[in-house]
């Protein structure tokens, strides 16, 4: 160690050593995401040869990609109804997913029927993927209620809010799915996949649950979608490294894999998800995709970013190159898409229908399963509380 | 009969528990080779394994969070944390996933978690070792909270929080881990959200938990002698309270002393005091006072004598409730 050097005040303010541009090239590889990147569709839909992910893509035939793509379009179009709910006040919020179906229809494609996921709160598109209706996620939005669909079931957790939180509630439940010898060979094997977002790996509880699924061997599978911005704040604010590049420190494998490339998204993650099943979790994937829409309804992107990114992001837009690869390398017919696009007008119809005549809650709703063993307080309160609507009666 | 030690009475109830059901986890920093830093879970991981007593990595919020997940997997975890003032970066997955989450899911997702939370101070430790932040769980919507005072209801009581379908955050009396009774294993305990008399009486009532039960009880003897007849009730339970046992005592009695380590502002002892004012209100003779830690932070512990209730605070209050 050299000798400490006297500290003499700064005469002026130093040069840093890396510019501002410099960082944020470095980190988004000039948008590109690097050299690592894993991609098997260009954004001019170009289906590339990968020697170490292209078998785990290998059964995707022309029906499959169609499927994928359908699930894209599909969910892309009751995210866009889900916005205009909300401009028309019929929703109080909605949290768009625009830009990020690829990423999740991959992922949530990948899944196995046993394996369990858990988002944080723009997860519509994984929601799809594990079966559950677009309706069942109105309620979180209309304030009826706070996701109905049944997360053992589906193997959907609910919508985590908190940020982070659910990192380390997924990593609890792949420890106990290895406790209960749910990880090996078998055709039972389970794994967990955690859905988070760039702002999220500044939290605490991100942090530990890496920790945690380190020391446990735990079959989980961290899902990082980087979509650029945390709200208002580029992801250079919360990283110095590109977050794939995190895992290292913690001793797992990291993967960057190209988020808006659906065919990528779903090999990396089955991989992902079978090391995990097979006791070599856990994993962390950063899919490298951009929120083309804003934070949420009640956000103003046009205050923090430049409308050159967005433009620039449209341009690897994650359905139009899967269309182009279907139409050029495949022959697809536009009856396909002609199709596609009736089935998405009719869900939106449906979507919209259900949200509109929603009831409203019971108004004692809020006194329900507070406990599971209820409370003599709260009962007392419910009764206090229907006693007053009650006197009201006839008046 | 066995005569048990607090520490090893919940040892005891902790092993029933996880003989009984296999879904049974103890949690924590410490708690496996080393059996806690009080020694609570001395031999369990030796007895049931690593995989059902597991050491954890140093941090509180991973404790609570990865919890979480394993009762949403069906399993029945008891989280140790090591000193009550440690828990506040666990509080976060406490207050929002913990005690939110069988609400959210209307039911179908239970949160069948204990946190066993070492409270209260009088053992001459440093800062963070020594706090009652008992309140600020039971203010907590899907929390429930206890606190035992003796081995008997140690024993039994954390056998209950574990076989309860809510999160349940369990109070220790670090202090009184080592006092001793008779514990006998064959009977049948008063449910757990219940409060107990601890010494029927007619002119005045105590009422406390955790910890300072011990100081009512001998508040109570000394009394006697000045012609006093206390009764003292154990809350037992902060979050739900049961306060029929306090209100026929207030009613006999026409005067209540609550006492209690934490600080008196926003505090149980102030709902127990709201309450009691608004049921007995006909009652009461004199208005209910409070013995309490003061609203400063836990003080460096030379001065912790003067900061807990004590025999002659608690003895005070109830020569100015008898004398108003």
């Amino acid at each position: 160690m050299s000798a400490p050097q006297a500290w003499t005040p700064a005469t002026s303010v130093p040069e840093p050593q890396a510019s501002r541009d410099h960082v944020v090239a470095g980190l988004k590889g000039t948008d590109e995401g690097g050299a690592d990147l894993v991609q098997l569709l260009t954004p001019e839909g170009l289906r590339m040869a990968d020697p170490r992910f292209d078998r785990f893509a290998a059964d995707v035939d022309v029906p499959a990609l169609q499927a994928l793509y359908r699930d894209m379009v599909l969910v892309r179009r009751f995210d866009r109804e889900a916005n205009a709910l909300q401009r028309q006040g019929q929703l109080g919020i909605w949290v768009p997913l625009l830009g990020q179906e690829a990423a999740q229809i991959g992922a949530g494609r990948a899944m196995a029927p046993q394996d369990m996921a858990f988002p944080s709160y723009r997860e519509h598109g994984v929601a799809w993927a594990r079966g559950i209706d677009p309706t069942e996620l109105l309620g979180i939005f209309r304030g009826t209620d706070n996701g109905s669909w049944d997360p053992i079931a589906t193997g959907f957790h609910l919508y985590t809010i908190v940020i982070g939180n659910q990192c380390l509630n997924a990593t609890g439940y792949a420890m106990g799915q290895k406790f209960e010898g749910k990880v090996g060979d078998g055709p039972d094997a389970e794994a967990t996949i955690c859905f988070f977002g760039d702002g999220a790996t500044s939290q605490g509880d991100v942090h530990e649950g890496f920790v945690w699924a380190a020391v446990y061997d735990a079959p989980v599978v961290f899902y990082c979608q980087n979509n650029q911005w945390a709200i208002s704040e580029p992801t250079e604010r919360q990283t110095r490294v590109p977050l794939y590049k995190r895992a290292q420190g913690y001793g797992f494998e990291g993967i960057r894999v190209d988020g808006n490339d659906v065919l990528a998204c779903l090999a990396v993650t089955r991989w992902a998800l079978e090391e995990c099943r097979t006791g070599n979790g856990p994993v962390l994937i950063e899919a490298f995709t951009y929120r083309m829409d804003a934070h949420t309804t009640s956000d103003d992107p046009t205050r923090y970013r430049l409308a050159d990114e967005l433009e620039l992001w449209k341009l690897k837009d994650p359905i139009e190159r899967v269309r182009v690869n279907l139409v050029r390398e495949h022959d697809v017919e536009q009856d396909f898409f002609d199709d596609v696009q009736a089935g998405s007008d009719e869900l939106a119809a449906r979507f919209r229908q259900f949200c509109t005549d929603m009831p409203p809650p019971a108004p004692d709703r809020m006194f329900s399963q507070v406990y599971a063993e209820p409370s003599p307080n709260v009962e007392a309160q419910r009764e206090a509380f229907l006693a007053y609507h009650a006197s009201f009666e006839g008046v | 009969m066995a005569v048990l030690t607090m520490a090893k009475a919940i040892n005891d109830g902790l092993r029933a528990a996880m003989e009984r059901d296999p879904k049974v986890l103890v949690m924590g920093e410490d708690v496996g080779k080393l059996g806690g830093v009080f020694r609570v879970t001395d031999g369990l991981q030796k007895d049931f394994g690593e995989q059902r007593v597991l050491d954890t990595p140093l941090a509180e919020s991973g404790i609570i969070g990865t919890a979480v997940g394993l009762a949403i997997r069906g399993f029945r975890p008891v989280c140790e944390i090591q000193f009550d003032g440690f828990v506040f970066p666990g509080y976060d997955q406490i207050v929002s996933q913990l005690a939110k989450l069988h609400f959210r899911s209307q039911g179908k997702v239970r949160m069948p978690v204990v946190v066993r939370i070492p409270f209260g101070g009088g053992i001459g430790a440093v800062e963070h070792h020594s706090e009652s932040p008992e309140a600020l769980f039971a203010h907590v919507a899907g929390l429930k909270v206890v606190a035992c005072s003796n081995p008997v209801d140690a024993y039994w009581m954390i056998q209950q929080s574990i076989a309860s379908d809510d999160p349940v955050i369990f109070f220790e009396p670090k202090r009184r881990y080592w006092e001793k009774a008779e514990v006998d294993v064959s009977a049948t305990p008063a449910p757990l959200f219940t409060s107990r008399v601890a010494r029927p009486g007619t002119t005045l009532t105590l009422a406390g938990y955790g910890p300072v039960l011990k100081t009512c009880l001998e508040a109570a003897t000394v009394a006697e002698a000045d012609g006093h007849d206390v009764e003292v009730i154990d809350l037992r339970s902060l979050s739900p309270l049961d306060l029929d046992p306090v209100f026929s005592s207030v009613r006999r009695t026409g005067r209540l002393v609550v006492v209690a380590e934490a600080p008196s502002e926003t505090s149980v002892s102030s709902e127990v005091a709201a309450r009691v004012q608004q049921e007995c209100f006909h009652s009461l003779e004199a208005p209910v006072l409070r013995v309490t830690g003061f609203d400063t932070p836990y003080p460096p512990s030379k001065c912790e004598e003067d900061f807990l209730p004590d025999l002659d605070r608690v003895l005070d209050a109830v020569d100015r409730s008898m004398a108003w």
